[in-house]
């Protein structure tokens, strides 16, 4: 019997639109967040604190702490980045890639986050090598296993294996819900025939992703149909997303210590229309998964451009649906 | 993403240096959804009128300082930050009419993660005041 403690957080890269567009300040987003219950929070500081990764005045940590002190939130996890395509002409070295990590993980601690995403892209060994300092600043390196890849991908392998094998108990993984993207979302389709995709073609790509057809079978089909431009912009989309199964995480939980509720859409009656969201809750229960679920609203890329974005209502939504499927007010209780 | 936020509808003016008109100038972002170092710009192209301006005519300032594009490409401590309005300027002597004119921009950045280099557009029709 494994028990589970699934708590509520949110990623500031939620809000990312009425942050561009200067609407909302750091202290609105952490304000609202705190007020839906979304305690744990999540950031990516290059896109919350300007210059970083340039160091930063220690006001911006002082402010961020009274912050979270005044809202009653957690820190949970700052995402970076490690841009190791710097130079346009040389690969980053590899004690360069390190040594940037080792900023990063600086900054998650000066933050107070116990957690630090990595990219999914990132060489195993450069993970490896910053374990040790990880652990020294009580800093866990979480790698962000994010659609296309999915759990069984050898890529991902290869990462659990170089974990288990480095024996550090500070390497771990960062699932996104979007690997487990069951059907086409609706806010994709729409955007797709506002930019030219023929209905017909559109109702065929969405029928075809319900029916797991291989993306190279849509794309060929969809040429055959006299699709072009965005109609393949659309068809191609399913070289990077597919139906890969909750349970895949079961194998993982041990390392598994916080998760990207990413979404696109939260209907009114509080429905993701393509992530099963009640299905990954109870797989997170049947794995007692003890950590934080972070909402990670992405689908004002998808509407921007023909609807006002509401951020602030979307995530709110999907947090009304986690207080539903987690059961909330017990913090746990046995699994079935 | 952000797409329709590259062009900002403020800061579209001519450029006096001395007493002369050398160019016009406008304000960007990036169309992404965080800052990135000036070195990950590949470009920064723009099209006025229907014309292609040069990338050599073209030049990047944030925060008081400028650079050409190909500067940029080894600038590696200075960033564009999320939503941070840069000006970018085309060096064009005379500068343009007053009236409307078409203004296409092209951004192509360099990420880390991604298996292409992703171009990102945007056109607004924006006035030189007379």
């Amino acid at each position: 019997m494994s028990t589970y403690d699934i708590k509520r957080g949110v990623s500031l890269y939620s809000y990312q639109e009425e942050y561009f567009l200067r609407q909302k300040s750091l202290e609105d987003l952490i304000k609202v967040s705190a007020e839906m219950g979304a305690k744990g929070i999540e950031l990516i500081s290059e896109q919350t604190f300007p210059g970083y990764p340039n160091p930063l005045d220690p006001s911006v940590y002082d402010n961020w702490h009274a912050l979270m002190a005044k809202y009653g939130t957690t820190p949970v996890c700052h995402d970076f980045m490690l841009d190791y395509k710097k130079y346009k002409d040389r690969p980053m070295p590899f004690e360069e890639q390190v040594a940037s990590c080792k900023v990063d993980i600086d900054h998650a601690a000066r933050l107070g986050c116990p957690y630090t995403r990595a990219l999914v892209s990132i060489d195993p060994n450069v993970l490896v090598a910053c374990a040790d300092y990880a652990e020294s600043r009580n800093v866990r390196i979480l790698i962000e296993v994010h659609a296309p890849l999915h759990f069984d991908h050898p890529w991902i392998i290869r990462h659990a294996e170089a974990f288990e094998k480095s024996g550090s108990d500070y390497l771990g993984f960062l699932p996104d819900m979007g690997m487990f993207l069951f059907a086409f979302p609706p806010v994709w389709k729409e955007k797709f025939i506002r930019d030219g995709v023929p209905q017909h073609i559109a109702d065929y790509i969405c029928k075809a992703y319900e029916d797991r057809v291989l993306s190279e079978y849509v794309i060929l089909e969809v040429e055959k149909m006299g699709g072009v431009g965005p109609a393949i912009g659309m068809a191609t989309t399913l070289r990077h997303n597919a139906a890969f199964e909750p349970k895949r995480m079961l194998d993982h939980m041990d390392r598994i210590w916080n998760i990207h509720a990413k979404f696109y859409e939260m209907t009114e009656d509080l429905v993701e229309p393509s992530i099963p969201y009640d299905e990954i809750i109870r797989v997170l229960k049947q794995g007692g998964y003890k950590g934080y679920i972070c909402s990670e609203y992405e689908g004002n890329r998808w509407i921007q451009d023909a609807f006002p974005v509401d951020s602030i209502e979307q995530v709110r939504r999907q947090q009304e649906m986690f207080k539903k499927l987690i059961g909330e007010p017990q913090a746990a209780v046995s699994a079935a | 993403m952000f797409d329709k936020y590259m062009i900002c509808e403020e800061g579209f003016g001519n450029v006096v240096e001395d007493g002369q008109v050398v160019g016009f100038t406008f304000l960007a972002r990036l169309p992404y959804y965080r800052g990135i170092g000036l070195s990950m710009v590949e470009d920064i192209g723009v099209v006025i009128d229907g014309e292609p301006v040069s990338r050599q005519d073209v030049r990047f300032t944030v925060r008081g300082r400028t650079w050409t594009l190909d500067e940029m490409e080894t600038e590696y401590t200075e960033r564009w930050n999320f939503g941070e309005k840069a000006a970018v300027t085309v060096r064009r002597p005379n500068g343009l009419a007053p009236g409307r004119h078409r203004l296409q921009l092209s951004e192509r950045v360099r990420v880390s993660y991604l298996p292409f280099v992703p171009t990102t557009r945007d056109a607004k029709e924006l006035d030189i005041p007379a």
